[in-house]
């Protein structure tokens, strides 16, 4: 056990009194510009990258990665509160946590959320550790269809957990893929869908989508149906953070899955935004309580939450030993090391051991003290939600109103924001699902990428796709995952009395 | 309002005496560093480099903000500029970028909205190959593979129509062979593809491959420059940067493709502002951060300021004009 004594070194660089403060600043950092929408981690980090000039790399990443743990809980805190994901990743965050909080239980919703995201970060690390070497070049075995395939598996995941209608899910989707295709087409250089708009022609941000369609389109809803916000009845009681804290052991089943999930899609660069909306939608398809998912099911919290960082965790592996950053936090940290002087891949391990694995062991202690800072925050978050909706929503408007404008500087990702807010709105009116189309934004123009370089590659011929094992078996998963709604109810068809002969009726949104 | 204060401006440059004036601005609030890539990128690694060269020898001692609008190929930097005419305190770094853009895609800036400051470095280019999983050890194999099987080697660079396949264009166009380009979102990326014997060649600058090839998943055939880079440190395979052929001297007759790291202002800058930062730039060339930067990258040591830099951008803008035109790239109408 090679890696057990370099990580025990690790700990030794890691664990000074320095080191521990800078985790603990780092993190709060963190926390305030996950929880302020618009800002996020790669700007936080971006901000911040200035100060550590004149650190020593190991601190300097210390500090930095610290911030970017703080700022994936923060994320999910604003997921959970306002319904307003700060991360793409946090996006499967918000189908579950924001209705717990709004039927008053935030307190118990934000520490199931944290309290799996920290398990999942530290299950991540934990691969890491054992795994490093192997993970490093099994990275290398992924060329351009194999990155279509893991997309593939999750969007198709993602159609067998569709609750409502299949065809008001595809259009969802291909509504997304729409989206995601404006701007410059990666293999031609050709701008498409910008209409001759200059704001446009970088594409539509991720962040401006998802704060106008939950953002400002929930607030819509709520608005409409009489300002009801009901997180005034809620107790504020600490014990509940103990209590909740308590029945994790019982989601256990989903705490593996997830965080398997999440360590695969992390190793192989699918990422963790993939990961926490499969982990999701698995969950709903084998979960027990699948059916309550999307009410405010516990497990609805923990599925998306555990994977989404134990693939973070996992993703910053590829960065260090081949230099793709998983994450667009990533890429700044990225930067930042080799202004620093290191340069990341396959020769940092042997040529910088104690950077390596210093970073790695903070990764168990910065997570360790980032679950810790942010359960104590709770309370204070719990807290924001009592006060009435004619001051919360108001309040929402006004963050997401800013956070539209910060992602980059622009008038224009206002109105656009707005302008998805009443899609979303009307989305939600006529009971499409938002998410697919989140899916298909956020992951559309990768996939796309991945599936036009793998036909140039391969002349055109579809047989790429089947071309390996690994890549042939990515592929046939997603194609059972496809099939598995219209199989199961095959078999359910067959099986059923005539009594209840109706199709199982998918839990749509009972607005 | 803009108009105005030039008038003001050269009304007093006529009255006083010029060197007096130029002498005197000096930016009193923060400076920001707008970068035409993501984080992560070249150009971002660039401006963060001369963010910490300034900052770490006080050559600025106003903080420093570096930004990144990466959209629509770094456009979106360009198109900002315009938007911010004359203002000392926004910087804007790119490549070649600022100039080829407008070509081949109908954008609302031109070269007119930017003030030229500098060109502070440039990057080498080279034909990079996976030895093991391509069988091929030199630019004479290289050639031999490509017209064995025409258009089925796969070539990969970042992005499309830019720096890497027009030098795809160049080496079809002096071999006569037929390559296959396969666009990635950046540089690295392609170089990994490469790495992992998914595609055969790429073309990129050192820094990208440098580390592939020291773990030898990566191996460099020749640098597209007239004469060999200089440094003669061993790198990998027991050779140096040296002694990598010239891809002339191999066999491929490509002139000197070096990318430019450069940077601009917006139009109307005033003239004692750009005195300044001609100055300061020339200063952050020289220091230890920046001499760094540029022996990791292997880069060749070349500052280009005032009218030689101008010079440069028209010769440059016109070379790229002609491929761009044979390659039918052009922008249709004007």
């Amino acid at each position: 056990m090679g890696n057990f004594g370099q990580l025990m070194d690790g700990f030794a660089v890691a664990l000074t009194a320095h080191h521990l403060m800078i985790m603990v600043v780092g993190v709060l950092l963190g926390l305030v510009v996950g929880v302020l929408p618009g800002l996020g981690a790669p700007n936080g980090v971006s901000l911040l990258l200035p100060l550590t000039f004149t650190m020593d790399p190991i601190s300097a990443i210390i500090l930095l990665t610290s911030m970017y743990w703080g700022a994936l809980f923060g994320g999910s805190t604003t997921s959970i509160l306002f319904n307003i994901p700060g991360e793409p990743s946090s996006v499967a965050t918000t189908f579950d946590g924001y209705p717990l909080a709004k039927q008053g239980q935030a307190a118990r919703a934000l520490t199931l959320a944290f309290t799996s995201a920290g398990i999942g970060a530290l299950t991540g690390v934990l691969v890491i550790t054992l795994l490093s070497g192997w993970v490093a070049n099994f990275a290398l075995r992924f060329g351009a269809a194999e990155y279509f395939a893991v997309y593939f598996m999750a969007f198709a995941s993602f159609i067998g957990m569709s609750g409502g209608s299949p065809f008001k899910t595809l259009v969802s989707m291909m509504l997304g893929f729409a989206a995601a295709t404006v701007g410059i087409d990666t293999i031609s250089g050709e701008s498409r869908l910008t209409f001759e708009f200059d704001e446009l022609i970088g594409g539509i941000s991720f962040l401006i989508a998802v704060i106008g369609l939950f953002g400002l389109g929930e607030l819509l809803l709520t608005m409409e149906e009489g300002l009801k916000f009901e997180g005034v009845k809620a107790k504020l009681d600490i014990r509940v953070i103990a209590r909740t804290v308590a029945e994790m052991p019982r989601y256990w089943a989903t705490l593996i899955r997830s965080a398997l999930i999440g360590c695969w899609m992390g190793i192989t660069p699918g990422g963790p935004t993939a990961a926490s909306f499969m982990s999701y939608a698995l969950g709903r398809r084998f979960s027990r309580r699948g059916r309550f998912f999307g009410k405010g099911e516990p497990e609805g919290i923990v599925a998306p939450e555990t994977a989404d960082h134990s693939a973070g965790s996992c993703a910053l592996l590829p960065m260090l030993a081949l230099g793709i950053p998983g994450s667009a936090t990533a890429a700044v940290m990225m930067g930042g090391l080799m202004i620093w002087g290191l340069s990341p891949g396959p020769m940092l391990f042997s040529t910088r051991p104690d950077f390596v694995w210093g970073l790695i062991a903070s990764m168990y202690m910065g997570n360790l003290i980032a679950v810790v800072l942010v359960l104590a925050t709770v309370p204070l978050f719990a807290f924001i939600l009592r006060a009435p909706f004619t001051v919360v929503g108001p309040l929402i408007t006004v963050v997401c109103v800013i956070g539209a404008y910060t992602v980059a500087n622009h008038m224009f990702d206002v109105w656009l924001a707005l302008g998805f807010g009443i899609v979303g709105y009307v989305f939600k009116k006529l009971d499409y699902p938002l998410a697919p189309f989140v899916l298909a934004m956020v992951l559309g123009d990768k996939a796309e990428d991945a599936f036009r370089q793998a036909m140039l590659t391969s002349d055109g011929s579809p047989a790429i796709f089947f071309s390996n094992g690994l890549v042939a078996t990515m592929m046939g998963l997603g194609l059972l995952l496809l099939c598995l709604p219209a199989i199961s109810l095959l078999l359910k068809g067959r099986a059923a009395t005539p009594k209840d002969g109706a199709a199982p009726a998918p839990e749509g949104r009972s607005a | 309002m803009p108009k105005h204060a030039l008038t003001a401006l050269a009304l007093c440059l006529g009255l006083a005496v010029p060197s007096v004036a130029l002498a005197e601005w000096k930016p009193n609030r923060p400076v920001e560093f707008v970068a035409a890539a993501g984080p992560g990128g070249g150009t971002d690694t660039f401006a963060r480099v001369v963010q910490s060269a300034l900052s770490k020898n006080e050559l600025l001692t106003t903080p420093i903000i570096v930004s990144n609008k990466a959209g629509g190929s770094g456009a979106e930097t360009f198109i900002y500029a315009k938007s911010n005419k004359g203002d000392p305190y926004k910087l804007y770094f790119g490549t070649q970028d600022a100039y080829v853009l407008p070509l081949a895609n109908k954008l609302s800036y031109s070269l007119k909205d930017l003030t030229p400051i500098a060109a502070m470095v440039f990057d080498p280019f080279m034909l990079w190959v996976n030895p093991k999983t391509s069988g091929i050890e030199d630019v004479k194999g290289f050639i031999a593979k490509a017209k064995e099987a025409p258009g089925q080697l796969k070539l990969g660079g970042a992005k499309a129509k830019e720096a890497d396949e027009t030098l795809m264009t160049l080496i079809e166009h002096a071999t006569g062979v037929d390559l296959t380009y396969i666009p990635y979102k950046s540089g690295s990326e392609a170089a990994i593809q490469v790495a992992g014997g998914h595609i055969t060649a790429n073309v990129n600058n050192p820094s990208e491959s440098v580390e592939q090839w020291k773990a030898g998943v990566q191996k460099p055939l020749c640098v597209f420059e007239n004469e060999r880079l200089a440094d003669t440190t061993v790198i990998a395979d027991g050779l140096s940067w040296h002694d990598i052929p010239t891809c002339k001297e191999a066999g491929i007759a490509v002139d000197s493709f070096a990318q430019p790291r450069t940077i601009w202002a917006a139009a109307d800058l005033p003239p004692e502002a750009l005195a300044y930062y001609t100055d300061l730039f020339t200063k952050a060339a020289a220091a230890p951060e920046f001499k760094a930067y540029q022996q990791r990258g292997a880069q060749i040591p070349r500052l280009l300021t005032g009218d030689a830099f101008k010079d440069f951008i028209k010769k440059h803008e016109a070379s790229y004009a002609e491929i761009y035109k044979r390659n039918g790239w052009l922008r249709a109408e004007q």
